[in-house]
């Protein structure tokens, strides 16, 4: 709160570096209504960048175009200069987007390193014949990527009696693990959160919030999370995009953002309760 | 049959509980070791051989029908479509029905006779490959569906199929040749025959034995491959959580079609396969009962479950081909009844389904990853996917 004085109005700050993902104007109507309007993102390459707004503002449907379930009912997505407007999914992915979701879902039935060898999918290449011929290529991607799924488990901290657990049998916090775990097993570039502290208390919100910064430094991850934390969410963020209603209402860096009276009054209360 | 189905649970369990890690693969070397043997020890026309020997072809429908239904979750009430698509490419292929070609290749048909001949195997490679493309083209629209809508969907495709085959009659192809042969079949439809070895008889059934004996184990061969494979894992996910899955970089069309044109080639195996045991294919065979039969044999073993499928699918042809008729039907009139017992075959099926849906509700032999599945509640918002437009 000691820095820059609060600026009036939105800005769009130019981007200092080249932004690895862009998203200009998007809008998302779900018949008459619109969850999403005019709303426009950059993310910084290996910048942390949080999506904040109220319930309903629209965050996850944003998350959502962005990682290719929706198609926006307009705008546009780029991914390092490439346009990804409405591709699918598992293409957005194969392109080094991986993504967590609010409420877990993780294949409840299959074991933790299942989990997360699935998550290897679109990094493998084994086909239907390669699948069942099994030439040595095959046996060996299937080796390398157990043993990789086990080292990204070790390191989210999932402990090693936990790896053969069903998924479904896991803690709350070893199943979030498992779920970051299987995102970064596709080899990500972008790795979305959306609500990874959900249900954790100040502790592991602490311990998640250092590991983000982890993350970013040891795997050269731009990450762009949901948070509803505040603490965790001024703590990390270099850039901050707030919504309401389906708009852009302000984004800045968390001293900016913290300052914004718009985003006060919408989002963190009125200025004489703070 | 509840006392049956109670001892063989109570009786897995505790035997599982003492047997080294390695038992699977034992046990596997003697079942095949036992299968090759088996008509060995019974005449040349045992009914119970014959029994066997459908029962084996229905192993094969139910294992083809599980990568569907059990590892990729698709509810395909259809499957008899692939049933008479694999019997009608024998019928074609290996008769003398295209009365005006004349093509024969590796078989024993007289070089006089009128039609397409062409080898088994051959025969065999062309439903595999017409069926996969029709699995996959009745895939296409339940894409955009889930659950029961899928079902409807490939509930249709199967009628449709089945009631072309009956009017096929009327379908005339270019030269004045009808597609089918309807309710009067398709008849003499050519014995295998394999260069070296020797023609398929009917009344030697031990060759067919051991030829869908092969059959099976090729399958079953490409299933546990499949299953432990990056695309089993993909057919699971897709069915575990499809949001999630696609997000993961699973492409949901591909490996959705995959699995029905996988599915649907084993289905076109069998029913080729079957095309040239009853040596004639009729259009009467094609019912939906078909599909609900098969259905209720990897049901009762334990959806998802490759050995669940087999067990299923032997237990409820036997069951049907052998025990009703050939051993219990006597019963009722040896007790003053006047009816048989294979008028009430399906009554017996619909109870025996009932009796494991309370009992068992997992199947006999259950996939593991089901077992917990139907233990405990999975809660799955899916409302992501219902994006309405």
């Amino acid at each position: 709160m000691s820095s820059a004085e609060a600026s009036p109005t939105t800005t769009t700050a130019p981007p200092r570096v080249p932004a690895i993902m862009r998203a200009e104007h998007v809008t998302k109507e779900f018949g008459g209504l619109v969850a999403v309007s005019d709303v426009s993102i950059d993310i910084p390459t290996r910048s942390i960048v949080s999506i904040i707004g109220p319930n309903g503002a629209g965050k996850t449907t944003l998350f959502n175009m962005l990682t290719g379930l929706y198609k926006p009912s307009a705008g546009r997505i780029s991914l390092e200069d490439r346009e990804i407007t409405g591709k699918r999914p598992d293409i957005i992915t194969s392109l080094g987007v991986a993504r967590t979701f609010q409420n877990i879902r993780l294949f409840r039935a299959m074991t933790a390193v299942e989990n997360v060898v699935v998550g290897r999918h679109a990094r493998m290449r084994a086909g239907v014949w390669g699948s069942i011929i099994r030439p040595p290529g095959v046996r060996r991607e299937e080796r390398a990527a157990r043993d990789r799924s086990r080292e990204i488990l070790e390191y989210v901290g999932l402990e090693h009696s936990q790896f053969d657990q069903l998924a479904g049998n896991l803690s709350y916090g070893d199943q979030r693990r498992v779920e970051i775990a299987r995102a970064l097993a596709a080899d990500p570039t972008l790795l979305l959160l959306d609500e990874p502290t959900a249900g954790m208390n100040p502790q592991e919100s602490d311990r998640l919030t250092d590991f983000m910064r982890k993350l970013r430094d040891d795997l050269d991850l731009t990450i762009l999370l949901i948070e509803h934390d505040m603490r965790v969410v001024m703590g990390i963020s270099e850039r901050i995009t707030v919504l309401d209603l389906g708009e852009r209402i302000a984004e800045g860096p968390p001293a900016e953002i913290r300052e914004n009276s718009r985003v006060i009054e919408a989002y963190l209360g009125k200025q004489d309760e703070r | 049959m509840s006392e049956f189905v109670a001892q063989l649970t109570e009786w897995r369990e505790a035997v599982l509980e003492r047997l080294p890690p390695w038992w699977l693969r034992a046990a596997v070397a003697i079942l095949i070791v036992i299968g090759i043997l088996l008509p060995l020890a019974f005449t040349q026309t045992s009914g119970f051989i014959d029994a066997t020997i459908r029962a084996l072809a229905f192993v094969v429908m139910a294992l083809g029908l599980n990568i569907v239904v059990g590892f990729a979750g698709l509810l395909d009430l259809g499957y008899v479509a692939f049933y008479a698509l694999g019997a009608y490419s024998m019928g074609w292929f290996a008769s003398g029905f295209f009365f005006k070609a004349d093509v024969h290749v590796l078989t024993a048909a007289l070089p006089t006779a009128q039609g397409i001949h062409l080898n088994f195997l051959l025969v065999l490679l062309a439903a595999a490959l017409i069926c996969a493309v029709a699995g996959a083209l009745i895939g296409l629209p339940t894409l955009r569906l889930r659950g029961d809508y899928i079902a409807i969907v490939t509930l249709a495709f199967g009628e449709i199929i089945g009631t072309v085959a009956i009017n096929g009659t009327d379908i005339h192809l270019p030269g004045g040749q009808t597609l089918t042969a309807g309710n009067l079949g398709i008849p003499a439809v050519d014995l295998p025959y394999f260069p070296g070895v020797g023609k398929f008889e009917l009344l030697n059934l031990r060759a067919w034995y051991w030829l869908i004996f092969a059959i099976l184990l090729l399958v079953l061969f490409v299933n546990i491959r499949l299953r432990d494979s990056r695309i089993g894992r993909a057919w699971v996910a897709l069915r575990e959580d499809e949001v999630a899955a696609i997000s993961m970089g699973i492409p949901a069309v591909r490996t959705k079609l995959l699995a029905y044109a996988i599915g649907a080639t084993f289905g076109g195996m069998s029913g080729a396969f079957l095309g040239a045991y009853y040596t004639t294919v009729n259009a009467g065979q094609f019912a939906f009962s078909f599909s609900i039969f098969v259905l209720a044999m990897i049901i009762v073993g334990g959806l998802g479950s490759i050995w669940g499928a087999v067990l299923g699918a032997l237990l409820l042809s036997y069951i049907n081909f052998y025990l009703i008729p050939d051993v219990l039907n006597s019963v009722p009139s040896s007790l003053g009844l006047d009816f048989s017992l294979t008028d009430l075959s399906f009554g017996i099926f619909g109870f025996l389904l009932v009796l494991v849906m309370v009992l068992r509700p997992q199947g006999l032999f259950p996939e593991r990853r089901r077992t917990l599945e139907l233990t405990q509640e999975v809660d799955r918002d899916q409302a992501m996917l219902k994006e309405p437009t």
